[in-house]
């Protein structure tokens, strides 16, 4: 391999001019630098510049400044058709005058194989994504699942250094999203195909990914594992688009490098927890998020350390968990409680009105800046 | 349930709608069996076959073609074949041309966003709206006075001079062709979704090789349509082919003009009788054509 990075996207920005003639800019000073071999995704909501990112590594975009690059080469205007990259579209785009070996078939034929080599490779493909004998049909007489299966082996029948993928599962119910999920990752285990992912589904994101871009308004909010992102957002939109989480506004009061305590006017109460976001200064104005699976309810204790009192304002039973929202000083905070013991009457434990603790951890706090 | 009810009103309608627009084609099939020759009121069919042709006053009695009789004189009738085959070659090479460059105009202003986009969108529609009329006689100006400046310029005398004819109508035939096939690909091209041809370049064809394997075969139904709107507006053209023929290329509108300003025959009844079985048969195959496709690729 010629370079370390399958893919680099260095400083780039893709301005469009409006159809109200004003300037924008899609895609905000991005640089990403996309290891060979990995599962990348880039998370965020629709207008996060994602989708423009994915379109300018592919080719179908050129960027206006900064530069992409594949395999270390600079890209530049290279059309899409001289690029070693291969695009999954979100709505499969396949070619419905052409039957399904022969979709398949088009990227070889324009490599110039041969037509046993392309029997072959066709053949090998469709096996991969279990759609053997499926060759003559026509896109249409195919499931939606089916459909995608083919823009799948469509793409990967190139044999690419890297696979770009633009929420390709996303027409598809859940039962087979899910499936598609875990087809997907161990497929790109098994080739060690780079793979690009743009997808608006955080839990998508999270259950195939090696690492995750997250954007917002063209910039990238935050670069790392799962795990990373998840447990060490790095600012408060990070926090809030993945997972759900309790925010609450203070002003730091002390900080050291292992610890902030905060204090929240909403609870009229210190917090402490732990600095996350980079640059953080004493009697800055702060958000503190914590996490609502890592809080601890009980019923009201005495013991003071650590503990908030409030009442149970709503419960409501999700099957795996229970959500639990508790105020405390007219301040909201939700809860959610693993049903680890079967009963039929969840709210039998916790009902409304009823008095509770919570009990918060510094380590499970997070203080980040604001915005 | 239908919530409107079917009222006798919209039946009513229906029937006069059909009415006003097939009674005189009606009509004009059945006059072509007249057995009067001023075919101004129908004198009953003519009754009988004989070796020749048999008059009483402008009744024909008996024909060697029977009922059948003025299509035996249209068929014998040299300067008809003369205008159909005009008709059918200019219709013929107007319809390609004009599809190329409409199809080509068309996909230009779909992909391509340029300053001159609404002037360029607004002049396909002005030779739609204008009076045919005007652009005729248009046409008739422009052709006149470039020819009169070449023939002097190039110093062109006798048959070599540039004059109306064959050509000057097939050209202008495809000037007002070219808006038509080019709305009609236009609106096919609506729904086009551009991954498509995103797709086929990202598998490594060229643009050329997208056009050919994937953009023309998808906008191939909506070509076929905008062809043959083309195809039938040239059949039956008059007004702008009355201002641009010259000796030698009158087509059938033409002639059928010629015929009835001095006597109308149901010789003329004959030939629009085969001219509309012809169109006929002509759109009935096209969707035939176009019902099998839909079948097989659903």
């Amino acid at each position: 391999m010629a370079s370390e990075f399958a893919v680099e996207m260095r400083d780039v920005v893709k301005r469009f001019i409006t159809p109200e003639g004003s300037e924008m800019a899609a895609v905000d000073h991005v640089t990403m630098r996309i290891r060979n071999g990995e599962f990348f995704s880039m998370l965020g909501s629709s207008g996060c510049g994602k989708t423009t990112s994915l379109r300018m590594i592919a080719g179908f975009e050129w960027p206006t400044e900064g530069e992409v690059y594949i395999e270390g080469q600079a890209m530049g205007h290279t059309p899409p058709f001289q690029r070693k990259v291969n695009t999954v579209f979100q709505s499969y785009a396949l070619f419905q005058h052409m039957t399904v070996f022969q979709n398949v078939a088009f990227g070889l034929e324009m490599e110039g194989a041969s037509k046993a080599e392309i029997d072959k490779r066709v053949g090998h493909a469709l096996e991969m994504v279990q759609l053997t004998g499926m060759g003559r049909r026509k896109p249409k007489q195919l499931s939606g699942g089916q459909q995608q299966r083919v823009a799948l082996a469509r793409a990967l029948v190139k044999t690419p250094d890297v696979l770009l993928l633009d929420e390709p599962l996303g027409a598809l119910d859940l039962k087979l999203r899910k499936e598609m999920q875990l087809e997907l990752k161990a497929l790109q285990v098994q080739l060690g195909i780079t793979f690009i992912y743009v997808t608006h589904d955080q839990e998508e994101a999270l259950t195939m990914s090696d690492r995750i871009a997250v954007m917002s308004r063209g910039k990238v909010q935050q670069m790392g594992t799962p795990v990373e992102v998840y447990e060490r957002p790095s600012n408060k939109f990070v926090a809030d688009f993945i997972g759900e989480s309790n925010f609450f506004e203070g002003k730091i009061k002390s900080l050291s490098k292992n610890e902030a305590s905060v204090f929240v006017p909403g609870l009229n109460a210190e917090v402490t927890g732990m600095p996350i976001s980079e640059g953080l200064v004493k009697g800055e104005e702060v958000v503190v998020c914590i996490r609502p699976e890592k809080i601890r309810v009980t019923e009201k204790t005495a013991r003071a350390e650590g503990l908030f009192h409030g009442r149970v304002s709503n419960t409501v039973y999700i099957g795996a968990d229970t959500h639990v929202f508790v105020d405390v000083h007219g301040t909201q905070f939700k809860v959610w409680e693993q049903n680890r013991i079967s009963r039929l009457d969840p709210k039998s434990f916790y009902v409304v009105g009823q008095e509770v603790s919570l009990m918060l951890m510094p380590e499970n706090t997070l203080v980040l800046k604001k915005d | 349930m239908n919530p409107f009810r079917r009222s006798p009103y919209v039946i009513a309608a229906a029937v006069l709608v059909y009415v006003f627009l097939y009674a005189p084609i009606v009509g004009l099939i059945l006059y072509s069996f007249n057995a009067s020759k001023a075919n101004v009121t129908f004198e009953g069919f003519i009754p009988a076959y004989s070796e020749h042709v048999v008059m009483d006053g402008s009744l024909v009695k008996s024909s060697p073609c029977g009922p059948f009789h003025w299509y035996c004189e249209l068929a014998k009738n040299n300067d008809v074949a003369e205008a159909a085959g005009n008709t059918l070659t200019i219709a013929f090479v107007a319809t390609i041309i004009s599809t190329i460059i409409g199809t080509m105009a068309a996909i230009s202003l779909q992909r391509y966003n340029f300053r001159l986009k609404p002037f360029s969108q607004l002049s396909l529609y002005i030779p739609i709206v204008i009076p045919e009329i005007v652009m005729g006689i248009g046409i008739l100006t422009l052709f006149s006075q470039v020819f009169g400046w070449l023939n002097d310029f190039l110093n062109l005398t006798g048959n070599a001079r540039l004059s109306l004819g064959i050509v000057t109508v097939t050209v202008s035939h495809i000037a007002f062709m070219v808006p038509f096939v080019a709305l009609v690909v236009q609106a096919r091209l609506q729904g086009f979704d551009k991954s498509f041809e995103e797709a086929a370049m990202d598998l490594g064809a060229n643009e050329w090789i997208t056009f050919k394997r994937v953009t023309f075969p998808m906008i191939l139904p909506g070509v076929l349509s905008g062809a043959l709107l083309a195809f039938t507006l040239s059949l039956d053209d008059f007004v702008i082919t009355f201002f641009t023929n010259g000796p030698g290329s009158t087509t059938l509108p033409i002639y059928v003009y010629g015929l009835l300003r001095r006597i109308i025959t149901p010789q003329v009844n004959a030939l629009s009788t085969v001219w509309i079985l012809v169109v006929f048969l002509a759109v009935l195959t096209l969707q035939i054509l176009q019902n099998r496709e839909q079948k097989a690729h659903p």
